[in-house]
Protein backbone atom coordinates (compact mmCIF):
# COMPACT_ATOMS: atom_id res chain seq x y z
CA UNK A 1 0.00 0.00 0.00
CA UNK A 2 3.34 2.47 1.00
CA UNK A 3 3.97 2.09 -2.99
CA UNK A 4 1.02 4.67 -3.53
CA UNK A 5 2.56 7.28 -1.04
CA UNK A 6 5.25 9.90 -2.24
CA UNK A 7 5.15 12.62 -0.09
CA UNK A 8 8.69 13.41 -0.40
CA UNK A 9 10.77 16.37 0.89
CA UNK A 10 10.53 18.26 -2.63
CA UNK A 11 6.86 17.70 -2.41
CA UNK A 12 6.53 19.52 0.73
CA UNK A 13 8.79 22.37 -0.33
CA UNK A 14 7.07 22.63 -3.18
CA UNK A 15 3.49 22.46 -2.10
CA UNK A 16 4.75 25.03 0.72
CA UNK A 17 4.92 27.74 -2.27
CA UNK A 18 1.01 27.71 -1.61
CA UNK A 19 1.54 28.93 1.82
CA UNK A 20 3.64 31.34 0.85
CA UNK A 21 1.01 33.18 -1.82
CA UNK A 22 -1.48 32.60 0.83
CA UNK A 23 0.74 34.77 3.30
CA UNK A 24 1.21 36.98 -0.33
CA UNK A 25 -2.20 37.98 -0.63
CA UNK A 26 -2.41 38.76 3.23
CA UNK A 27 0.35 41.16 2.78
CA UNK A 28 -1.43 42.56 -0.34
CA UNK A 29 -4.90 42.83 0.92
CA UNK A 30 -3.63 44.41 4.66
CA UNK A 31 -5.58 41.73 6.18
CA UNK A 32 -2.89 41.47 9.07
CA UNK A 33 -2.87 37.40 8.61
CA UNK A 34 0.30 36.99 7.68
CA UNK A 35 1.91 36.61 11.45
CA UNK A 36 -1.36 33.98 12.08
CA UNK A 37 -0.15 32.12 9.15
CA UNK A 38 3.42 32.06 9.92
CA UNK A 39 3.37 30.79 13.14
CA UNK A 40 0.45 28.21 12.14
CA UNK A 41 2.43 26.92 9.85
CA UNK A 42 5.69 26.87 12.07
CA UNK A 43 3.63 25.14 14.80
CA UNK A 44 1.92 22.79 12.48
CA UNK A 45 5.67 21.69 11.21
CA UNK A 46 6.91 21.12 14.60
CA UNK A 47 3.79 19.88 16.09
CA UNK A 48 3.30 17.50 13.96
CA UNK A 49 6.71 16.30 12.97
CA UNK A 50 7.22 15.69 17.17
CA UNK A 51 4.27 13.48 16.86
CA UNK A 52 5.55 11.68 13.44
CA UNK A 53 8.41 10.39 15.39
CA UNK A 54 6.67 9.73 18.47
CA UNK A 55 3.82 8.10 17.06
CA UNK A 56 6.20 5.78 14.93
CA UNK A 57 7.98 4.79 18.43
CA UNK A 58 4.96 4.11 20.07
CA UNK A 59 3.95 1.28 17.42
CA UNK A 60 6.90 0.11 17.33
CA UNK A 61 7.38 -0.36 20.89
CA UNK A 62 3.38 -1.96 20.83
CA UNK A 63 3.26 -1.45 24.69
CA UNK A 64 -0.59 -1.69 26.18
CA UNK A 65 0.54 1.06 29.30
CA UNK A 66 2.40 3.11 26.84
CA UNK A 67 -1.10 3.23 24.36
CA UNK A 68 -2.84 3.73 27.57
CA UNK A 69 -0.73 6.79 28.61
CA UNK A 70 -1.32 7.74 25.13
CA UNK A 71 -5.06 7.54 25.13
CA UNK A 72 -4.84 9.67 28.57
CA UNK A 73 -2.61 12.74 27.09
CA UNK A 74 -5.20 12.75 24.12
CA UNK A 75 -8.14 13.26 26.98
CA UNK A 76 -6.49 15.50 28.74
CA UNK A 77 -5.22 17.67 26.02
CA UNK A 78 -8.87 17.61 24.72
CA UNK A 79 -10.82 18.30 27.70
CA UNK A 80 -8.43 21.30 28.87
CA UNK A 81 -8.42 22.68 25.67
CA UNK A 82 -12.52 22.32 25.98
CA UNK A 83 -12.35 23.91 28.96
CA UNK A 84 -11.21 26.88 27.60
CA UNK A 85 -14.58 27.87 25.61
CA UNK A 86 -16.97 27.82 29.30
CA UNK A 87 -15.84 31.42 30.11
CA UNK A 88 -14.60 30.25 33.42
CA UNK A 89 -17.99 28.14 34.56
CA UNK A 90 -16.62 26.78 37.95
CA UNK A 91 -15.41 22.90 37.76
CA UNK A 92 -15.24 23.17 33.57
CA UNK A 93 -12.25 21.19 33.62
CA UNK A 94 -13.31 18.33 35.78
CA UNK A 95 -16.54 18.09 34.03
CA UNK A 96 -14.51 18.42 30.51
CA UNK A 97 -12.20 15.66 31.68
CA UNK A 98 -15.55 13.70 33.00
CA UNK A 99 -16.84 14.20 29.26
CA UNK A 100 -13.96 13.50 27.05
CA UNK A 101 -13.46 10.20 29.01
CA UNK A 102 -16.72 9.03 28.95
CA UNK A 103 -17.49 9.95 25.47
CA UNK A 104 -13.99 7.77 24.06
CA UNK A 105 -13.64 5.05 26.67
CA UNK A 106 -17.41 3.92 25.59
CA UNK A 107 -16.63 4.56 21.71
CA UNK A 108 -13.16 2.55 22.15
CA UNK A 109 -15.00 -0.23 23.88
CA UNK A 110 -17.59 -0.62 22.03
CA UNK A 111 -15.29 -0.56 18.72
CA UNK A 112 -12.78 -3.30 20.22
CA UNK A 113 -15.37 -5.38 21.80
CA UNK A 114 -17.30 -5.67 18.24
CA UNK A 115 -13.83 -6.55 17.28
CA UNK A 116 -13.74 -3.37 15.18
CA UNK A 117 -10.67 -2.46 16.45
CA UNK A 118 -7.39 -4.51 17.62
CA UNK A 119 -5.79 -3.03 21.21
CA UNK A 120 -2.62 -2.00 19.31
CA UNK A 121 -1.51 1.37 19.23
CA UNK A 122 -1.54 1.95 15.38
CA UNK A 123 -5.23 1.71 15.80
CA UNK A 124 -5.98 2.70 19.45
CA UNK A 125 -4.34 5.87 18.97
CA UNK A 126 -5.65 7.53 16.23
CA UNK A 127 -9.27 6.45 16.80
CA UNK A 128 -8.71 8.38 20.13
CA UNK A 129 -7.19 11.39 18.49
CA UNK A 130 -10.50 11.36 16.25
CA UNK A 131 -12.79 10.86 18.98
CA UNK A 132 -11.33 13.07 21.43
CA UNK A 133 -10.95 16.02 19.00
CA UNK A 134 -15.07 15.55 17.94
CA UNK A 135 -15.96 15.30 21.82
CA UNK A 136 -14.20 18.57 22.37
CA UNK A 137 -15.46 20.91 19.68
CA UNK A 138 -18.94 19.56 20.17
CA UNK A 139 -18.30 20.25 24.24
CA UNK A 140 -16.64 23.76 23.25
CA UNK A 141 -19.93 25.06 21.13
CA UNK A 142 -22.24 23.36 23.66
CA UNK A 143 -20.31 25.46 26.62
CA UNK A 144 -19.96 28.77 24.57
CA UNK A 145 -23.85 28.12 23.62
CA UNK A 146 -24.74 27.73 26.77
CA UNK A 147 -23.11 30.49 28.32
CA UNK A 148 -24.41 33.11 25.42
CA UNK A 149 -28.07 31.32 26.34
CA UNK A 150 -27.71 31.65 30.07
CA UNK A 151 -27.01 35.86 29.14
CA UNK A 152 -29.23 36.36 26.80
CA UNK A 153 -32.04 34.54 28.57
CA UNK A 154 -31.09 36.06 32.43
CA UNK A 155 -34.61 37.39 33.21
CA UNK A 156 -36.33 34.72 31.41
CA UNK A 157 -34.77 31.84 33.46
CA UNK A 158 -34.96 34.30 37.39
CA UNK A 159 -38.97 34.34 36.07
CA UNK A 160 -39.11 30.95 36.17
CA UNK A 161 -37.22 30.59 39.27
CA UNK A 162 -39.41 33.02 40.69
CA UNK A 163 -42.89 31.03 40.18
CA UNK A 164 -41.24 28.38 41.78
CA UNK A 165 -39.16 26.25 39.28
CA UNK A 166 -36.35 24.63 39.89
CA UNK A 167 -33.21 25.00 38.12
CA UNK A 168 -33.39 22.19 36.13
CA UNK A 169 -37.16 23.39 34.78
CA UNK A 170 -36.12 26.90 34.65
CA UNK A 171 -33.18 25.93 32.46
CA UNK A 172 -34.89 23.31 29.99
CA UNK A 173 -34.82 24.78 26.76
CA UNK A 174 -31.61 26.49 27.63
CA UNK A 175 -30.04 22.60 27.99
CA UNK A 176 -31.90 21.81 24.79
CA UNK A 177 -30.56 24.32 22.95
CA UNK A 178 -26.72 23.71 24.12
CA UNK A 179 -27.01 20.16 23.36
CA UNK A 180 -28.07 20.38 19.74
CA UNK A 181 -25.90 23.53 18.63
CA UNK A 182 -22.93 20.75 20.08
CA UNK A 183 -24.43 18.11 18.13
CA UNK A 184 -24.86 20.18 15.10
CA UNK A 185 -21.60 20.17 13.14
CA UNK A 186 -21.76 16.65 13.19
CA UNK A 187 -24.97 15.97 12.07
CA UNK A 188 -25.01 17.98 9.31
CA UNK A 189 -21.57 16.91 8.06
CA UNK A 190 -22.93 13.08 8.38
CA UNK A 191 -25.93 14.14 5.99
CA UNK A 192 -24.09 15.87 3.20
CA UNK A 193 -21.19 12.13 3.63
CA UNK A 194 -19.87 11.17 -0.06
CA UNK A 195 -22.01 13.81 -1.52
CA UNK A 196 -19.86 16.40 -0.38
CA UNK A 197 -16.68 15.29 1.40
CA UNK A 198 -14.93 12.16 1.58
CA UNK A 199 -13.99 12.47 5.07
CA UNK A 200 -10.70 11.81 6.32
CA UNK A 201 -10.88 7.73 8.10
CA UNK A 202 -12.25 7.22 4.26
CA UNK A 203 -9.94 9.57 2.20
CA UNK A 204 -7.06 7.79 4.02
CA UNK A 205 -8.05 4.68 2.84
CA UNK A 206 -8.40 4.91 -0.30
CA UNK A 207 -5.28 6.60 -0.60
CA UNK A 208 -3.57 3.83 1.02
CA UNK A 209 -5.22 1.80 -1.64
CA UNK A 210 -8.06 -0.06 -0.10
CA UNK A 211 -11.03 -0.74 -1.96
CA UNK A 212 -13.31 1.83 -1.86
CA UNK A 213 -16.89 0.08 -0.83
CA UNK A 214 -14.22 -1.22 2.31
CA UNK A 215 -13.22 2.20 3.17
CA UNK A 216 -17.11 3.25 3.42
CA UNK A 217 -17.65 0.39 5.72
CA UNK A 218 -15.35 1.91 7.86
CA UNK A 219 -16.36 5.28 7.52
CA UNK A 220 -20.29 4.43 8.13
CA UNK A 221 -18.44 3.11 11.31
CA UNK A 222 -16.52 6.38 12.06
CA UNK A 223 -19.90 8.32 11.96
CA UNK A 224 -21.91 6.36 13.87
CA UNK A 225 -18.90 6.51 16.46
CA UNK A 226 -18.95 10.25 15.96
CA UNK A 227 -22.54 10.75 16.55
CA UNK A 228 -22.35 9.07 19.83
CA UNK A 229 -19.15 11.13 20.80
CA UNK A 230 -20.83 14.38 20.18
CA UNK A 231 -24.01 13.52 22.15
CA UNK A 232 -22.21 11.92 24.90
CA UNK A 233 -20.15 14.44 25.17
CA UNK A 234 -22.55 17.82 24.95
CA UNK A 235 -24.79 15.53 27.10
CA UNK A 236 -22.28 15.47 29.48
CA UNK A 237 -20.68 19.00 29.98
CA UNK A 238 -24.43 20.76 29.57
CA UNK A 239 -26.28 18.80 32.56
CA UNK A 240 -23.32 18.73 34.84
CA UNK A 241 -22.18 22.99 33.44
CA UNK A 242 -25.92 23.96 34.27
CA UNK A 243 -25.57 23.46 37.27
CA UNK A 244 -22.26 25.82 37.99
CA UNK A 245 -25.39 28.58 37.08
CA UNK A 246 -27.09 28.20 40.46
CA UNK A 247 -25.46 28.17 44.17
CA UNK A 248 -27.25 25.32 46.64
CA UNK A 249 -30.34 27.80 47.28
CA UNK A 250 -31.29 27.41 43.73
CA UNK A 251 -30.22 30.73 42.78
CA UNK A 252 -28.79 31.92 39.77
CA UNK A 253 -25.29 32.88 40.51
CA UNK A 254 -23.72 34.02 36.89
CA UNK B 1 -45.90 35.35 59.52
CA UNK B 2 -43.24 36.75 58.24
CA UNK B 3 -40.22 37.86 60.38
CA UNK B 4 -36.74 39.91 59.08
CA UNK B 5 -34.06 39.77 61.82
CA UNK B 6 -31.38 42.43 61.55
CA UNK B 7 -30.87 41.37 57.84
CA UNK B 8 -27.59 42.74 56.11
CA UNK B 9 -27.14 42.71 52.56
CA UNK B 10 -24.05 43.66 50.44
CA UNK B 11 -22.62 43.21 47.10
CA UNK B 12 -19.05 43.18 46.95
CA UNK B 13 -17.87 46.04 49.12
CA UNK B 14 -20.98 48.16 48.33
CA UNK B 15 -23.37 47.96 51.76
CA UNK B 16 -26.99 47.36 50.25
CA UNK B 17 -29.11 46.95 53.39
CA UNK B 18 -28.41 47.42 57.14
CA UNK B 19 -30.28 45.98 60.29
CA UNK B 20 -33.45 45.53 58.93
CA UNK B 21 -36.15 44.11 60.94
CA UNK B 22 -39.61 44.22 60.76
CA UNK B 23 -42.75 41.56 61.07
CA UNK B 24 -45.50 41.51 58.76
CA UNK B 25 -48.42 39.13 60.10
CA UNK B 26 -50.73 37.01 57.51
CA UNK B 27 -52.84 38.56 55.42
CA UNK B 28 -51.52 41.91 55.53
CA UNK B 29 -51.18 44.05 52.57
CA UNK B 30 -47.88 46.11 52.96
CA UNK B 31 -46.40 49.27 50.99
CA UNK B 32 -42.20 49.01 50.68
CA UNK B 33 -41.84 53.00 49.75
CA UNK B 34 -38.18 54.59 49.55
CA UNK B 35 -36.42 56.68 46.75
CA UNK B 36 -34.60 54.91 44.28
CA UNK B 37 -31.40 52.75 45.07
CA UNK B 38 -32.16 52.62 48.72
CA UNK B 39 -32.88 48.71 48.76
CA UNK B 40 -36.78 48.76 48.33
CA UNK B 41 -36.49 45.91 45.52
CA UNK B 42 -33.84 44.16 47.10
CA UNK B 43 -35.96 43.54 50.28
CA UNK B 44 -38.95 41.75 47.91
CA UNK B 45 -36.07 39.90 46.07
CA UNK B 46 -34.42 38.13 49.49
CA UNK B 47 -38.19 37.45 50.71
CA UNK B 48 -38.38 35.63 47.32
CA UNK B 49 -35.55 34.11 47.97
CA UNK B 50 -33.85 35.12 44.64
CA UNK B 51 -31.02 35.69 46.59
CA UNK B 52 -29.84 35.32 50.59
CA UNK B 53 -29.24 37.64 53.27
CA UNK B 54 -24.75 38.41 53.82
CA UNK B 55 -26.10 38.37 57.06
CA UNK B 56 -29.32 37.96 59.61
CA UNK B 57 -32.30 35.66 59.06
CA UNK B 58 -35.55 36.15 57.43
CA UNK B 59 -38.37 33.46 58.78
CA UNK B 60 -42.01 32.65 57.02
CA UNK B 61 -44.11 30.98 59.81
CA UNK B 62 -41.46 30.93 61.90
CA UNK B 63 -38.91 28.81 59.86
CA UNK B 64 -35.81 30.20 58.45
CA UNK B 65 -36.16 30.31 54.58
CA UNK B 66 -32.44 29.40 53.93
CA UNK B 67 -33.21 25.88 55.17
CA UNK B 68 -36.78 25.89 53.08
CA UNK B 69 -36.74 23.98 49.63
CA UNK B 70 -36.69 26.99 47.46
CA UNK B 71 -38.62 25.78 44.29
CA UNK B 72 -41.57 25.00 46.25
CA UNK B 73 -41.36 28.14 48.54
CA UNK B 74 -40.87 30.20 45.85
CA UNK B 75 -44.54 28.38 45.13
CA UNK B 76 -45.78 29.74 48.12
CA UNK B 77 -43.86 33.09 48.29
CA UNK B 78 -44.30 34.41 44.61
CA UNK B 79 -42.79 37.34 43.13
CA UNK B 80 -44.06 39.72 40.32
CA UNK B 81 -41.39 41.69 38.15
CA UNK B 82 -41.80 45.20 37.18
CA UNK B 83 -41.50 44.34 33.70
CA UNK B 84 -42.57 40.54 33.17
CA UNK B 85 -41.11 38.33 30.88
CA UNK B 86 -43.74 35.64 28.84
CA UNK B 87 -41.95 33.19 27.72
CA UNK B 88 -43.25 30.48 25.17
CA UNK B 89 -44.56 31.21 21.61
CA UNK B 90 -48.37 32.27 23.07
CA UNK B 91 -49.92 33.03 26.60
CA UNK B 92 -50.73 29.73 26.74
CA UNK B 93 -47.64 28.11 26.98
CA UNK B 94 -46.71 30.59 30.40
CA UNK B 95 -50.10 29.01 32.13
CA UNK B 96 -48.59 25.94 31.06
CA UNK B 97 -45.38 25.95 32.30
CA UNK B 98 -46.60 26.60 35.73
CA UNK B 99 -48.61 23.46 35.37
CA UNK B 100 -46.19 21.46 34.17
CA UNK B 101 -43.48 22.61 37.05
CA UNK B 102 -45.84 21.46 39.74
CA UNK B 103 -46.22 18.04 37.62
CA UNK B 104 -50.47 19.37 37.27
CA UNK B 105 -52.52 18.60 34.13
CA UNK B 106 -53.32 21.98 32.41
CA UNK B 107 -56.91 23.12 33.10
CA UNK B 108 -57.71 25.88 31.04
CA UNK B 109 -61.21 26.49 32.28
CA UNK B 110 -59.41 27.91 35.70
CA UNK B 111 -56.78 29.45 33.29
CA UNK B 112 -59.83 31.49 31.98
CA UNK B 113 -61.32 32.04 35.39
CA UNK B 114 -58.26 33.83 36.24
CA UNK B 115 -57.97 35.52 33.11
CA UNK B 116 -61.10 36.84 33.22
CA UNK B 117 -60.75 38.30 36.57
CA UNK B 118 -57.97 40.94 35.11
CA UNK B 119 -60.53 41.40 32.17
CA UNK B 120 -58.68 39.67 29.68
CA UNK B 121 -60.29 37.86 27.03
CA UNK B 122 -59.86 33.90 26.25
CA UNK B 123 -58.33 34.70 22.59
CA UNK B 124 -55.64 36.26 24.48
CA UNK B 125 -54.43 32.65 25.06
CA UNK B 126 -53.32 32.11 21.45
CA UNK B 127 -51.69 35.59 20.88
CA UNK B 128 -48.26 36.09 20.50
CA UNK B 129 -45.48 37.35 22.99
CA UNK B 130 -44.97 40.17 21.15
CA UNK B 131 -48.14 41.26 20.24
CA UNK B 132 -49.44 41.91 23.34
CA UNK B 133 -49.72 45.64 25.01
CA UNK B 134 -47.34 46.28 28.19
CA UNK B 135 -51.03 46.27 30.48
CA UNK B 136 -51.83 43.01 28.66
CA UNK B 137 -48.61 41.41 29.78
CA UNK B 138 -48.44 42.69 33.05
CA UNK B 139 -51.75 41.26 33.55
CA UNK B 140 -51.00 38.26 32.31
CA UNK B 141 -47.86 38.22 34.38
CA UNK B 142 -49.69 38.75 37.45
CA UNK B 143 -52.60 35.74 36.45
CA UNK B 144 -49.16 33.50 35.82
CA UNK B 145 -48.53 34.15 39.50
CA UNK B 146 -51.86 33.43 41.02
CA UNK B 147 -52.90 30.58 38.95
CA UNK B 148 -52.20 28.19 42.12
CA UNK B 149 -52.58 31.13 44.75
CA UNK B 150 -49.79 31.82 46.72
CA UNK B 151 -49.52 32.64 50.65
CA UNK B 152 -47.53 36.08 49.70
CA UNK B 153 -47.89 37.70 46.35
CA UNK B 154 -44.51 40.11 46.25
CA UNK B 155 -44.98 43.39 43.73
CA UNK B 156 -41.56 45.22 42.54
CA UNK B 157 -43.58 48.32 40.95
CA UNK B 158 -46.35 46.03 38.41
CA UNK B 159 -48.19 48.91 38.11
CA UNK B 160 -45.96 51.43 36.85
CA UNK B 161 -46.01 52.85 33.39
CA UNK B 162 -49.71 51.58 32.88
CA UNK B 163 -52.35 54.23 32.12
CA UNK B 164 -54.75 54.75 34.62
CA UNK B 165 -57.89 51.84 33.61
CA UNK B 166 -55.29 49.10 34.03
CA UNK B 167 -53.91 50.32 36.81
CA UNK B 168 -57.01 50.87 38.96
CA UNK B 169 -58.24 47.29 37.53
CA UNK B 170 -54.90 46.06 39.16
CA UNK B 171 -55.13 47.85 42.45
CA UNK B 172 -59.15 46.63 42.94
CA UNK B 173 -58.11 42.39 41.82
CA UNK B 174 -55.14 42.82 44.26
CA UNK B 175 -57.47 44.20 47.05
CA UNK B 176 -59.94 41.61 46.50
CA UNK B 177 -57.55 39.10 46.64
CA UNK B 178 -56.05 40.17 50.20
CA UNK B 179 -59.60 40.69 51.39
CA UNK B 180 -61.08 37.67 50.25
CA UNK B 181 -58.23 35.09 50.33
CA UNK B 182 -56.37 36.65 52.56
CA UNK B 183 -53.05 36.78 50.68
CA UNK B 184 -50.46 38.60 52.24
CA UNK B 185 -49.16 41.66 49.67
CA UNK B 186 -46.16 43.58 49.94
CA UNK B 187 -45.47 45.89 47.07
CA UNK B 188 -43.27 48.60 46.44
CA UNK B 189 -44.37 51.34 44.32
CA UNK B 190 -43.12 55.15 43.73
CA UNK B 191 -47.06 56.17 42.98
CA UNK B 192 -48.33 58.53 45.12
CA UNK B 193 -52.00 57.32 44.94
CA UNK B 194 -51.11 53.66 45.85
CA UNK B 195 -49.01 55.08 48.92
CA UNK B 196 -51.96 57.39 50.22
CA UNK B 197 -54.28 54.27 50.07
CA UNK B 198 -51.64 52.12 52.08
CA UNK B 199 -52.73 51.03 55.46
CA UNK B 200 -49.40 49.88 56.55
CA UNK B 201 -45.90 51.96 54.93
CA UNK B 202 -42.12 50.64 55.47
CA UNK B 203 -39.83 53.37 54.33
CA UNK B 204 -36.62 52.61 53.59
CA UNK B 205 -33.97 55.19 53.05
CA UNK B 206 -29.91 54.14 52.14
CA UNK B 207 -30.33 50.33 53.10
CA UNK B 208 -32.02 51.52 56.39
CA UNK B 209 -35.80 51.19 57.56
CA UNK B 210 -36.53 54.45 58.60
CA UNK B 211 -40.58 53.76 59.55
CA UNK B 212 -42.46 51.28 60.18
CA UNK B 213 -46.05 51.93 60.41
CA UNK B 214 -49.24 53.12 59.59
Amino acid sequence: MENNLAVTPATLVITFALVIFAMVISYKQELGLTKDIAWGITRAIVQLTIVGYFLKYIFNVNNISLTLAMVVIIILNAAWNSSKRSNGLPNSLLISILAMTLATSVCLVVLIASGSLKLVPSQIVPITGMIASNAMVASGLSYRSMDSLFRDQHQQVLEKLALGATPFQATKTIIQEAIKTGMAPTIDSSKTLGLVSLPGMMSGLIFAGVDPVKAIGYQIMVTFMLLATTSLSSITVVYLGYKQYYNDEEQLVR
Amino acid sequence: MIQFRDVHYQVKDKQILTAINFAISTGEAVTIVGPSGSGKSTILKLLAKIISPSSGSIEVNEQNISTLPSASYRQQVSYCFQQPVLFGKNVRDNFQFVYDIRAKEYYENHVLETLASLDLKPEILDQEIADLSGGEKQRVALARNTIFMPQVLLLDEVTTGLDLTTKSLILDWLADLNAKQNVTIIKVTHEEDEIAASTRLLEVNEGRLTENGK
